[in-house]
């Protein structure tokens, strides 16, 4: 279970993150939507303990991850590209985050094979470096590596973008098998609305740092997230040009 | 549309990343390159005098003579330096600019470029003194200067072509450096051919001519030439190697360590920047040879510097780097189930082998005398258990993101030299010769080699300690460092 109180990360004067409360259960898989600047990212970092929360914290499985490090053996995540090696090939990655997370070579080789139509081949075999994939080749090695050694607590942020369709799906398939795992806490974020509200059980909408919006997903989550962001694109649309339209 | 391109390049050059330095740092490359710059007009101005004063012969015809070896010298610095300057052209395709206007522009900027400008330091001011001291013809210098000016830019533009020829470029400086030793002994005299076609210059006013029509035809073939690679798919290209695995296995007797230390290797295998960091380490091993003359070899402490820099040549270089090698994936590495302290041993490793290694080369000195042999002993057990350590501590302070892609700046980053990476140089370089003199002038010299050796054991016995310590700092100051990693260039 995570369990975030009075969070706070306040740069120069200006406050990008400000939650009171967020407790997400242990299994649960939650979808983390808004605008750019809205904290999505801030949120994932403070997570992984690669930035100091100005006030509040933070506790996974009862540790808190901004003094204690043991949170680290249960956790992965796929944030950016610098989470990404740029000078391994990908089946050494792979071994590589293996051995941290106490896997060895032929459970990794199995987890390769098993996920080999997520990489449809492209990435794995190509005798390249990780520098040398594409965009969305990169990001499939490291949603992959994301999923090594059984994670309870797996942090994907916009795991969607740069894939082409047929793998958004498969991504989708995936996510779907986490979010069902009970014992694996899933947290994506993702401005595809339509992906975020199919795969996960619940949705968070962040707006300038702050908790808007929090429900278990139901048949009309989609609808209201839609309207919502409808709502505020067309309050800051200027008048002048409504007019001519 | 010249105004925008200046504009660009203005901005381009203000805000680049090495105008971010502190103060003291600008002002003491500002002194670097007026230095570099006196010394070539030093060079200009005091080469006609120099010749005189050493009865060489009449001065223009001595330069005349060497002039192929300084432009040589100078290809062979522009193509390992001077790279074709792509980087800010991409996003200008997309602009309603002709190709050809880019292809100006990218060229216009190679010819106001440092490496040309800087002949002027010294061309200028030898043919002043030429005119003034040597009265020479006026219209023959004018000719001279303007055939060397044509030379210049001929090799400018020729630089153009030649990206990526490595297998002739290599074999060609082999040939000059070979002709060079030639002459040296007396065997073979390429000057005898080369001096007639520069003397040509001077003594036929209007020999600039032929010069200049192979600058014009030049710059032409390179603007075509250019044209013809503006294409994502030709030379705007980076260039994709196909990727190498090697089994490394071997390594893990080392045990946790190992998942590391496989790494590493692969870092400084791959990598252009950490390949160029560890073959210059290993450069250092002749180190040495530049306190061979008189005024340093009658002191010892020299040589104990000296065997601190041949053997731990890598250390500094590589050790005052971590954890800034890691950079470019250091949010992973935080993020992931990684004992700070196998992180550290794993460099700690590979410092000690490439110490040991180094040192096996060192053996060399011992044909200068066993006193040499003694210092780089010394020198290399105090770097294995003292250095070893306290350059890892250095690191800690170091926030500078390292471009593994790029050998430049592979010389030294300027962020890193900050002062508390300054004060560590203390106990690293001044200390151990501290202790040499201590024991050498109170008892005799082997006691002070014998001194450093002692403290660098306790260094090792101490290790431990200090990566506690390290421990510590890493932690204090994991959150800026994961935010300077971030900032790019």
């Amino acid at each position: 279970m995570i369990s975030i109180t009075n969070l706070s990360k306040v740069y120069n004067g200006v406050s990008v993150l400000d939650i009171d409360e967020l407790k997400i259960h242990k299994g649960q898989a939650i979808g983390l939507v808004g605008n750019n600047g809205a904290g999505k990212t801030t949120l994932f970092s403070l997570l992984l303990d690669l930035i100091q929360p100005t006030s509040g914290y933070i506790l996974s499985n009862d540790i808190k991850v901004s003094e204690s490090e043991d949170w680290k053996p249960f956790t992965s995540a796929f944030v950016d590209e610098s989470f990404l090696i740029g000078y391994l090939t990908p089946e050494e990655y792979f071994y590589f985050i293996g051995e941290l997370r106490g896997q060895n070579k032929a459970d990794i080789d199995a987890l390769m094979a098993s996920y080999s139509d997520f990489f449809n081949g492209e990435a794995i075999g190509q005798k390249k470096y990780l520098r040398d994939l594409s965009k969305g080749n990169q990001k499939k090695v490291g949603i992959v590596a994301a999923l090594i050694g059984n994670p309870e607590v797996v942090i994907l942020d916009e795991p969607f973008a740069n894939l082409d369709p047929s793998t958004q799906i498969r991504l989708k398939k995936i996510i779907k098998q986490l979010a069902d795992d009970p014992n694996t806490t899933v947290l994506v974020s993702s401005h595809d609305l339509q992906h975020v509200t199919e795969v996960t059980q619940r949705v968070v909408l962040l707006e300038k740092g702050k908790v808007v919006m929090d429900k278990e997903k139901t048949a009309g989550t989609f609808a209201e997230l839609e309207n919502y962001f409808k709502g505020i694109s067309e309050s800051y649309a200027p008048v002048p040009v409504m007019e001519e339209e | 549309m010249i105004k925008q391109f200046i504009n660009l390049e203005w901005k381009s050059f203000t805000r680049s990343a090495a105008f971010k330095q502190n103060l003291a740092f600008k002002i003491l490359m500002i002194f670097g390159a007026i230095y570099m710059l006196a010394l070539l007009g030093g060079l200009g101005f005091g080469s006609y005098f120099l010749i005189e004063k050493l009865e060489l012969g009449e001065p223009i015809r001595v330069v005349n003579k060497y002039l192929i070896y300084y432009f040589f010298f100078d290809l062979a610095m522009r193509y390992v330096l001077q790279k074709m300057p792509v980087t800010n052209i991409k996003p200008l395709l997309y602009l309603p600019i002709t190709r050809s206007n880019i292809v100006k522009y990218a060229l216009g900027k190679t010819s106001i470029s440092f490496f040309n400008i800087a002949h002027a330091f010294f061309f200028i001011p030898f043919s002043i003194v030429l005119l003034v001291k040597g009265d020479a013809p006026f219209i023959n210098v004018l000719g001279w200067h303007l055939a060397m000016i044509c030379i210049t830019y001929t090799i400018n533009y020729l630089n153009v072509f030649m990206n990526n020829m490595d297998s002739v470029f290599y074999p060609v400086i082999g040939l000059i450096a070979a002709s060079g030793i030639l002459q040296y002994y007396g065997i073979f005299d390429i000057t005898t051919y080369s001096a007639p076609v520069f003397d040509f210059f001077y003594d036929n006013a209007f020999g600039f001519i032929i010069p200049l029509v192979l600058v014009v035809s030049s710059a032409y073939f390179a603007f075509e030439y250019f044209k013809k690679q503006l294409y994502l798919d030709a030379g705007l290209k980076t260039e994709v190697k196909e990727a190498s695995t090697e089994d490394l296995s071997f390594l893990d007797r080392f045990g946790k360590v190992s998942t590391y230390l496989k790494n590493d290797i692969k870092l400084i295998k791959r990598n252009k920047r950490a390949r160029t960091t560890f073959l210059v380490g290993f450069l250092f091993v002749f180190y040495g040879f530049f306190f061979m003359n008189d005024i340093y070899s009658s002191i010892n402490g020299m040589k104990v510097f000296a065997g601190l820099f041949c053997t731990g040549g890598f250390l500094f270089m590589f050790g005052g780097l971590v954890p800034s090698w890691d950079s470019s994936y250091y949010k992973l590495m935080m993020s992931q189930n990684i004992p700070y302290r196998d992180f550290l041993l794993s460099k700690w490793w590979l410092m000690i082998a490439s110490t040991v290694v180094s040192t096996l080369l060192c053996t060399l000195y011992l044909y200068f005398g066993w006193d040499w042999w003694f210092a780089m002993i010394a020198g290399a057990i105090y770097n294995i258990g003292f250095n070893s350590s306290v350059v890892l501590l250095g690191g800690a302070y170091v926030k500078t993101p390292i471009d593994l892609m790029s050998s430049k700046k592979a010389f030294g980053d300027s962020k890193a030299f900050n002062a508390k990476t300054l004060l560590l140089v203390i106990p690293k370089l001044f200390l151990p010769v501290l202790i040499y003199y201590a024991f050498a002038l109170t008892i005799n010299e082997s006691a002070g080699f014998i001194a450093i050796a002692v403290t660098g054991v306790l260094g090792l016995l101490f290790r431990n300690k200090i990566f506690d310590l390290i421990e510590r700092v890493y932690k204090k100051e994991k959150y800026d460092t994961i935010a300077a990693y971030a900032q790019k260039d």
